[in-house]
């Protein structure tokens, strides 16, 4: 197991070149040798990263480049398929969430993830928020109301549904029903928020709202995004991972992947050039 | 340098060449103005003179067009990376070129009320001062063409000649000012044109600063050499 002690700070990422100024934050998740295969197709390559902690990373990177399948696997979605196979590590805390020892139930508690939809479940704005809290833990009545308002209120909800709990999630907008599923995901209170382009079925001002609400949660979460749109990766990320073809081919702070990267796969990428 | 490739939409890259070309084409035409300015000092001409002065509405024009080129590029193309530092250099080397076009025409202004004075023998001087800042402007404007980092270090380098030459004149105009009061009206115009054009050469360097950033996406960061010394305390006429 990797020592996570030894490795805590950013400037361990075997990263060549990174200039990590003003990112001191120790690593949350730390990735190593990381190889996945979809039967027998080799879709991430030797991937190695620390993920630092309450910051933004997003990952960003043409489609088929593995960054989607990274972010499964960082809360080992993959595992409900066949034939997928995950090697190398990553270490959470201290300990390796990619061993079979280490309980599915424990980690989606410490790693929520919210998809390109929002998926509100058919039933009250409440017991979307409710149900998963029900699933890990037993609080009373008040308990229960005192959790679910504060995880609308951290998603940026409270005051549009505070009148309407009761009524169907599936009323609400679309932006609202993502923030609902934001909500859902730290009701648990996780550790680590997964988003997996979570405003791409949005529209602008939809999409700013949840960027906002980015910027809020990385005061409690570390927050892993990955994005189509360089514009809000360029946005709300402390930190930008671009992948080509199931390799990371540069991480680095935000601000110098998109003013100065120093591969020119990832100039290519970023200004538009990419053939 | 190697050649970036080119953008998906192709409109983007018309854009940016574009942008390059008028700010090629305005620095030629600062340089035009330049070279036409020491003409009619050393011909006496005061009706060109004027026309030079009022010829710095086109660079001026030029450089209104290319701010609004770049503000478009910027809300429309959201340019990153490379095209950020691109279109970021091309509205600062704009900036750069106007106030060169400025003192070209400062310079051909000031050639009117030297002309109504009796000549004097410096006026020569200021042509070898012109035509090193003229190379100096031309150079930096190739550089910044063909994205040379190098030739454009070689340029803000080269400026220490001409600040050379500059204190060089300044000691020469003042030792005609102390041989004869007579020379003090003219010698002091033509102190005013042999700074404006030594400015012109800082101009250039800063040009050459942004070819830099351009290419390098870091400043050029060695402290240049000062060699105009007319500013001094310790400045000394009689060395």
């Amino acid at each position: 197991m990797t020592d996570h002690a030894a490795n805590p700070s950013f400037a361990g990422t075997a990263q060549a070149g990174a200039d990590t100024t003003g990112i001191e934050a120790p690593a949350k998740m730390t990735v190593r040798n990381l190889n996945f295969y979809y039967d027998g197709f080799h879709a991430l390559k030797n991937i190695a990263m620390d993920i630092p902690e309450k910051k933004v990373t997003a990952i960003i990177g043409p489609s088929g480049c593995g960054k989607s399948t990274l972010l499964r696997i960082f809360n080992r979605i993959y595992a409900i398929y066949p034939k997928l196979v995950a090697s190398g590590e990553i270490v959470l805390d201290g300990e390796n969430i990619l061993d079979a020892k280490y309980s599915m139930n424990r980690l989606r508690s410490k790693v929520g993830m919210v998809f390109q939809k929002p998926v509100p479940f058919p039933m009250t704005i409440f017991e979307n928020v409710a149900y998963g809290i029900r699933h890990h833990e037993r609080l009373n009545r008040s308990e229960m109301e005192g959790r679910v308002e504060q995880a609308l209120r951290s998603a940026a909800l409270w005051d549009e549904v505070k009148d309407k709990l009761k009524q169907s999630a599936l009323g609400l907008s679309g932006g609202q029903q993502q923030r609902l599923c934001i909500a859902r995901g730290i009701a648990l209170k996780p550790e680590v928020l997964l988003l997996d382009e979570p405003t791409s079925a949005l529209d602008p001002i939809a999409t700013s709202r949840i960027e906002q609400l980015v910027e809020e949660l990385k005061n409690d979460f570390t927050i892993v995004i990955v994005t189509h749109n360089m514009q809000q990766a360029a946005r709300c990320s402390d930190l930008t991972a671009f992948m080509y073809m199931g390799e990371l081919i540069e991480f680095d702070r935000t601000e110098k992947i998109f003013t100065k990267p120093n591969k020119k796969q990832t100039e290519d990428y970023i200004t538009g050039r990419f053939g | 340098m190697s050649t970036p490739r080119e953008h998906i939409i192709k409109s983007y890259d018309d854009e940016l060449t574009r942008l390059t070309g008028e700010i090629v084409r305005m620095g030629e035409l600062s340089v035009a103005q330049l070279e036409a300015a020491i003409d009619v000092v050393e011909r006496r001409d005061e009706r060109a003179a004027q026309r030079v002065v009022d010829n710095d509405d086109a660079i001026d024009a030029m450089e209104q067009e290319i701010s609004h080129d770049v503000v478009r590029l910027l809300a429309l193309r959201a340019p990153l990376a490379g095209d950020l530092r691109n279109v970021f250099a091309a509205l600062r080397i704009a900036a750069d070129i106007e106030r060169i076009g400025d003192y070209a025409a400062n310079v051909a202004k000031r050639s009117i009320p030297l002309s109504m004075v009796a000549p004097v023998t410096a006026t020569g001087s200021l042509g070898h001062l012109a035509e090193l800042a003229a190379t100096e402007v031309r150079q930096v404007l190739a550089a910044y063409r063909d994205r040379d980092a190098e030739s454009a270090y070689q340029v803000w380098k080269d400026d220490a000649d001409l600040d050379d030459a500059y204190t060089a004149l300044f000691r020469q105009l003042l030792t005609y000012m102390m041989e004869d009061p007579r020379n003090i009206t003219p010698c002091t115009h033509l102190l005013f044109m042999a700074k404006n054009i030594e400015r012109i050469g800082d101009h250039a360097t800063n040009i050459a600063e942004n070819v830099w950033f351009l290419v390098h996406g870091e400043p050029l960061t060695a402290q240049r050499m000062k060699r105009d010394l007319t500013s001094s305390p310790d400045f000394d006429l009689k060395r």
